[in-house]
């Protein structure tokens, strides 16, 4: 690189355009040999990585040297704009003009050709799959998300006085690592249910329980109202492991000797739980609680897999994919996505205001 | 800090018995589909997974059957024993530990003997299911009553490639980008560098359901759908706000003076990135690629809508598969272990780090 400074200006710029040229041509014959490679599945996803990664890292070392090639005066703000430009470039193009677009398309018909005002938003608040999926989305986030944070508490407190602390933490957070679908899968076959009869052997763990403690078989997945509360669980069993993390590294974090003080004034662990430890973590928690209300407020991976949003388990993020890809109309889904934007907007100000607060940006 | 401090045995005794129960409730679900994932298919259909732990149970041990005059609609005794059809049909324990069954419909006449044994370590255990589960052509099996089954392979062997075409460079290009970004967003004077970091603040939690239908829009126009391109622009998009943050966060509290005696060296800022940036960055840089990739290589919603059933993901073949042969469970199962074996093994391997990304994620976000 730093034989190239040294250059003179002539040959600097005609290698810049070389380079650039050569950027392009890596960038377009990559992407088509690319499509060539289907049938060779091992070899296309080497290439996949190596070139996808490749191409990322070239395109910045050419666009800093075209930015290099400039007069000086402009050169520091161009490097700038090498530098952020790439990123603030696909955030606007991934996030916020796509919410332009969604808002525009949601005063739009099903194919986004004629106009219907406020139409999609009616169907928004008061279709019965809407209202539906509006109730069970606040079950989850009522149930699931004070699930999660009551349990996060409890095992860090409780691990936090353990000799195998890390043993328990790890396997709890475990899920972690699980997609939604996986997890779908694994609670799924917990759930399995086979009928009732003669001499039937359930093979799924929870059905299998109820027999084994006289009880009849349940199809858990059917059953009305109660249904979602198998599905909740299946978002505490992965998330808990989250707020549990957070959590306790909060609560590693308040001082010894307040402990240590409130003990010989011969405060019991109850006491100097309410008193000490839970104000002291409260602002975590409630970064946590916002954290997963988001979560389970977009929900979509475990309802689509354990009930595709049948038996009355339907959620906005469903209705969402249903309106799109099964019924093809835009407006609609376009509707309910901004609704969705619309509910997380008080936490996209509190984010704010506390970022401000924090005085990061210098 | 206070672990030495726990009053008492009782209290001891009963932190870890709630620990216990709950890590248990934790670990079982996937406990068994990792045990039920090399059992037999015949087995699956007829035994729960446990069964291949020691325990009790009734063996079929031997078969006969009654005279053709046994009339099956009236009293039917055997070994002194006289019942009515029903009741043999459900079973009878004649002695400690023996019991008699009768098989099939009314016409069978055929009666089963079971007896109570100790069975266990004998399971028949199998590699087969990730053998048809990674197959892509016709596969067949064994259903619970011993009929071959066919059916179409699940092709996880692609699966599994493409996830990993997908997964690496997702979580390797949003990384570049962030780190350039928030490189520029600490060090450098650029117009609207302040409003702009404020909007990726802001961006943070904004849904992707937002973006999926209009960024659809534009992959169609650019036939981009189906590609591993549009994949990997879609993941870097949708996580570049949190990338740009974390580093950013990190990148800014690097001391001053590194870069002042590069720049007194006559280094570029390219260069300063390259050599100086980078490899200091390497524990933020870690903890976001930890966190991203189990992002990518887990997330179901993106792959549906961008890749469809061209260049299936894991997480959509096993979703298709729960669709397809939601009763195969030797095939689901084995299916679910393909899928999660490489986030596991990321998961453990490098867990520290991605705690820590996790925390300052969240804590300061």
């Amino acid at each position: 690189m730093s034989t190239v400074l040294t250059k003179s200006p002539e040959k600097k710029v005609s290698h810049t355009v070389f380079l650039g040229l050569l950027t392009v041509i890596i960038l377009i014959g990559g992407f088509n040999l690319l499509q060539q490679m289907q049938h060779i599945k091992v070899l296309m996803t080497l290439f996949a990585v190596v070139w996808g990664v490749g191409s990322t890292a070239l395109l910045y070392f050419t666009l800093n040297s075209i930015a290099q090639t400039l007069p000086k005066k402009i050169r520091s703000v161009a490097v700038a704009m090498v530098f952020a430009g790439p990123a603030v470039i696909l955030l606007f193009w991934a996030l916020c003009i796509p919410a332009l677009r969604s808002l525009w398309l949601s005063f739009f018909d099903a194919t986004g050709t004629s106009f219907v005002g406020f139409k999609n938003y009616i169907f928004a608040f008061t279709n019965p799959a809407m209202v539906e999926s509006f109730r069970n989305n606040l079950l989850w986030m009522i149930f699931g998300t004070s699930s999660c944070i009551i349990l996060g508490i409890l095992i860090s407190v409780l691990a936090d006085k353990s000799k195998h602390e890390k043993l328990f933490k790890s396997l709890i957070f475990m899920p972690m690592a699980i997609s939604f679908v996986g997890a779908g899968v694994i609670w799924k076959f917990v759930y399995a249910y086979k009928g009732q009869g003669i001499n039937i052997v359930e093979i799924g763990l929870l059905n299998a329980i109820m027999v084994g403690l006289g009880g009849e078989s349940q199809p858990w997945l059917l059953i009305p109202f109660w249904n979602n509360f198998f599905l909740i669980f299946i978002m505490v069993w992965l998330q808990t492991g989250y707020a549990m993390v957070i959590i306790s590294s909060a609560i590693k974090g308040i001082p010894g000797a307040i402990i240590e003080a409130a003990e010989i004034d011969g405060a019991g662990p109850f006491t100097i739980f309410f008193k000490i430890t839970l104000p002291s973590i409260m602002p975590t928690v409630i970064t946590v609680t916002t954290t997963i209300l988001i979560f389970s407020l977009k929900l979509f991976d475990i309802v689509r897999v354990m009930t595709g949003g049948n038996y009355g388990t339907n959620v906005i993020a469903n209705e969402f994919y249903l309106r799109q890809f099964s019924y093809g109309n835009t407006g609609q889904a376009s509707a309910i996505a901004i609704v969705l934007l619309v509910v997380i907007v008080p936490v996209l100000f509190y984010n704010l205001k506390e970022f401000r607060n924090r005085k990061v940006l210098k | 800090m206070s672990k030495e401090k726990s009053s008492g045995k009782g209290a001891r005794f009963g932190v870890a018995a709630v620990l216990i129960l709950i890590v248990t409730i934790w670990t079982i679900p996937t406990l068994g589909v990792f045990i039920t994932s090399f059992r037999d298919s015949k087995d699956i259909y007829s035994s729960g997974w446990w069964s291949v732990l020691p325990h009790k149970d009734l063996v079929k041990t031997g078969e006969f059957e009654l005279p053709q005059d046994t009339d099956p609609n009236g009293l039917i005794v055997i070994e002194d024993h006289s019942a009515q059809f029903s009741e043999w049909r459900v079973g009878i324990e004649l002695e400690e530990g023996r019991v008699l069954r009768w098989y099939g419909n009314k016409r069978s006449r055929k009666i089963e003997i079971f007896e109570e044994k100790w069975i266990g370590f004998g399971a028949n255990l199998t590699l087969s299911n990730y053998r048809d589960v990674l197959a892509a052509g016709t596969i067949t099996f064994e259903d619970a009553s011993g009929n071959q089954i066919t059916r179409q392979g699940n092709n996880f062997a692609d699966a599994v490639l493409n996830s990993i075409a997908v997964a690496i460079p997702a979580t390797i290009i949003p990384i570049l980008i962030a780190a350039f970004a928030a490189y520029a967003f600490a060090w450098m004077e650029f117009p609207g560098r302040k409003p702009l970091f404020i909007m990726i603040v802001a961006l943070l939690v904004v849904p992707l359901q937002i973006a999926l239908i209009p960024i659809l829009r534009d992959f169609t126009a650019w036939g981009l759908n189906g590609t591993f391109v549009s994949m990997w622009l879609a993941h870097t998009g949708f996580g570049l706000p949190l990338a740009v943050y974390l580093l950013y966060n990190y990148i800014s509290t690097l001391p001053r003076d590194i870069f002042e005696s590069a720049y007194l060296d006559g280094a570029t800022p390219f260069v300063t990135f390259v050599r100086l940036v980078l490899p200091l960055s390497i524990p933020a840089l870690a903890s976001f690629a930890i966190f991203q990739f189990l992002w990518v290589w887990n997330d179901y919603l993106v792959a549906l809508i961008f890749l469809g059933d061209k260049n299936r993901v894991v997480t959509s073949a096993l979703a298709a598969m729960v669709g397809e042969k939601g009763q195969d469970w030797h095939l689901l199962t084995s299916g679910a272990f393909m899928s999660m074996i490489i986030p596991l093994v990321v998961f453990f391997a490098l867990q520290r780090f991605f705690v820590k990304g996790l925390t300052a994620g969240s804590v300061k976000g």
